[in-house]
């Protein structure tokens, strides 16, 4: 478990102050994923930074399991929490295996050990060792070394993973592919995770929590179903809807979506028509924040009632969607590209 | 011309090897006493950077004094013979080494550095594991300017009797040999071309093994 309260961070350079995060109080239950989100500058990468002691918080305190960071040994500290940096980071004069291994290393762990686990993990993030284990960073692509560096990060199994845009540089089919292995580990080993993300579609696949940011403070920490249906101000709502991807929403519609109600369950007062398409369903529970239930009821043109969708369902469909409008661009500059 | 003027050289090949290795032996135990000292130091002022300006100043003015001149302020302390030369080529090296790593070190890549703080590793284990690798080609191409600046100041060694390939120059001067004094000056730049050829190579080689992306 993480906790942050009431933690700021100033920076001053040349003479100026910048105050990087502001008043952040955040708390990260064992196991579960919290999205960082938000603007470029907003904060995100200091405020977790501040967590493994990269950076020293200028107000507040940190805790991780309980422990006031500060007065933990930051070596300990940091070889117990995965961190996956934002610029990939690999050390370029190691193979791609030894980078993985690198924690394992300063662990003690013998040669052996290391050199298994290191294959292991590439082969998870879509590296086949016999192709990737012994070459140089310098030699794969920027998102091949970004997958090196997420393996890097979960080497030594750490309870504690700080991910920084992981899968930024990422091609979107591998993208999908990595959010859904990432979303398959987190099922089974549950860690304890905090991911940034630019990509809402992302955040809403992943986060079991999204905590969106601006200019240093958080705008709203809430589950991906409540920001939603209860975002907190124009500017989430800005956030969610800018997004180019959602686009694509346009053309799914709810009833497609729909599934069986459940039995005994009645229509709670709002039913919208199944015909609505998935992103004015959303602007239309912005605009009903005061919704009941944790679910939508779809209508047919007469307002019978046929089908429900539950928020969460919701919101995982939206993630799963504007991922896959993500693919349509990439798709066809591929296209482009081969001929 | 030229022929007549190399005779020395092929007539006293065993001299000539004689007077190389001398030269040789004067030069590499300078550089590397040069880079003993001058590592430590260049690391201690990427720790410790206000130490940057006067230690880069000093061996700067160093750097600057006239060879000569140099081995005259030292001869009333340390005497004639090698031991003043290889001091003062120690002191002329230590500009270039302590400088390089120092830029070396700074050149590593800031994402390098926050993944070694970052995945846990310790001072010392940065600094084995990551900044000296990293800095190694950099500081090798201090070494590398070192060395040929030291072999060229070397010569002037000769007036000292430390040997050397000085020693033909100073003959040939004082017996009116042209000979002499070609084949000790060929001799002489023929050896910094080696050894500038040689320590490029190895550079080189070190920096395709640690080459980084974008530098
Ligand atoms: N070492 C530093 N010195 C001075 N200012 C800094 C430093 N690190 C970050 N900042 C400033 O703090 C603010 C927040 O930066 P941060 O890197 O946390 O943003 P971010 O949300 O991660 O942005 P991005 O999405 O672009 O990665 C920015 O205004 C940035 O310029
Ligand atoms: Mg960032």
């Amino acid at each position: 478990m993480i906790t942050l309260e009431h933690v700021s961070k100033t920076f001053t350079s040349h003479g100026q102050t910048v105050t990087a995060v502001d008043d952040v109080s955040l708390e990260v239950g064992e196991g579960e994923l919290h999205v960082l989100i938000g603007p470029s500058g907003s904060g995100k990468t200091t405020t977790m930074r501040m967590i493994n002691c990269l950076e020293t918080p200028t107000g507040g305190r940190i805790t991780v399991d309980g422990r006031d960071v500060q007065t933990m040994n930051v070596v300990d500290l940091r070889r117990g929490i995965g961190y996956v940096i934002q610029q990939g980071g690999l050390f370029p004069h190691f193979t791609v295996a030894d980078n993985v291994a690198v924690v394992p290393r300063l662990l003690g762990w013998p040669r052996q050990k290391r050199r298994q686990r290191a294959e292991e993990l590439l082969a998870l993030v879509g590296l086949p060792p016999e192709l990737f284990a012994d070459r140089y960073p310098r030699q794969l692509s920027g998102g091949q070394q970004q997958r090196v560096g997420v393996a890097r990060a979960l080497a030594a199994d750490p309870p504690i993973v700080l991910m920084d845009e992981p899968f930024g540089a990422v091609d979107p089919i591998t993208r999908k592919q990595l959010q859904r292995e990432l979303r398959r580990i987190q099922a089974e080993v549950r860690k304890t995770i905090v991911f940034v993300t630019h990509d809402i579609a992302e955040a809403f696949l992943l986060g079991d929590r999204i905590v969106l940011m601006a200019e240093g403070r958080i705008v709203q920490n809430a589950t991906p179903a409540d920001l939603l249906r209860n975002p907190a101000d124009p500017f989430v709502t800005s956030f969610i809807g800018e997004d180019r991807g959602l686009r694509s929403l346009r053309f799914t519609s709810l009833a497609e979506l729909a599934g069986p109600a459940p039995p005994g369950a009645r229509p709670n007062g709002m039913i919208l028509p199944g015909t609505l398409s998935i992103l004015d369903a959303g602007r239309e529970l912005a605009a009903h924040r005061d919704a009941a239930g944790d679910g939508i009821w779809v209508g047919d043109t007469t307002g019978q009632p046929i089908g429900y969708l539950t928020f969460q369902q919701f919101a995982t469909v939206l993630g799963e969607s504007l991922g896959d409008d993500a693919e349509t661009p990439h798709d066809e500059t591929a296209h482009a590209i081969h001929h | 011309m030229m022929r007549r003027r190399m005779r020395y050289i092929i007539e006293h090949p065993d001299r000539m090897l004689e007077l190389t290795q001398e030269h040789v032996w004067l030069v590499a135990i300078s550089v590397l006493i040069a880079m003993l000292i001058g590592i430590p130091i260049g690391i201690l002022i990427t720790r410790l950077r206000w130490l940057e300006g006067s230690v880069i100043g000093v061996t700067g003015v160093l750097y600057t004094v006239p060879s000569l001149a140099l081995f005259s302020v030292l001869m009333p302390y340390t005497g004639l013979g090698a031991r003043t030369v290889i001091i003062a080529l120690v002191l002329y090296s230590l500009l270039a080494i302590v400088r390089n790593t120092v830029t070396g070190i700074d050149e590593v890549p800031r994402p390098t550095l926050d993944a070694a703080r970052g995945m846990g590793m310790t001072g010392s284990q940065r600094l084995l594991l990551v900044e000296l690798p990293l800095a190694l080609p950099v500081i090798l191409a201090g070494v590398r300017l070192a060395t040929v600046a030291a072999i060229g100041i070397a010569t002037v060694g000769a007036l000292l009797g430390a040997g050397g390939l000085g020693q033909l120059i100073f003959d040939g001067i004082a017996r009116g040999s042209t000979d002499r004094i070609v084949a000790g000056a060929i001799s002489a730049s023929v050896l910094a071309l080696v050894a500038d050829w040689a320590l490029a190579q190895l550079g080189g080689r070190l920096r395709r093994d640690v080459q980084i992306a974008g530098r």
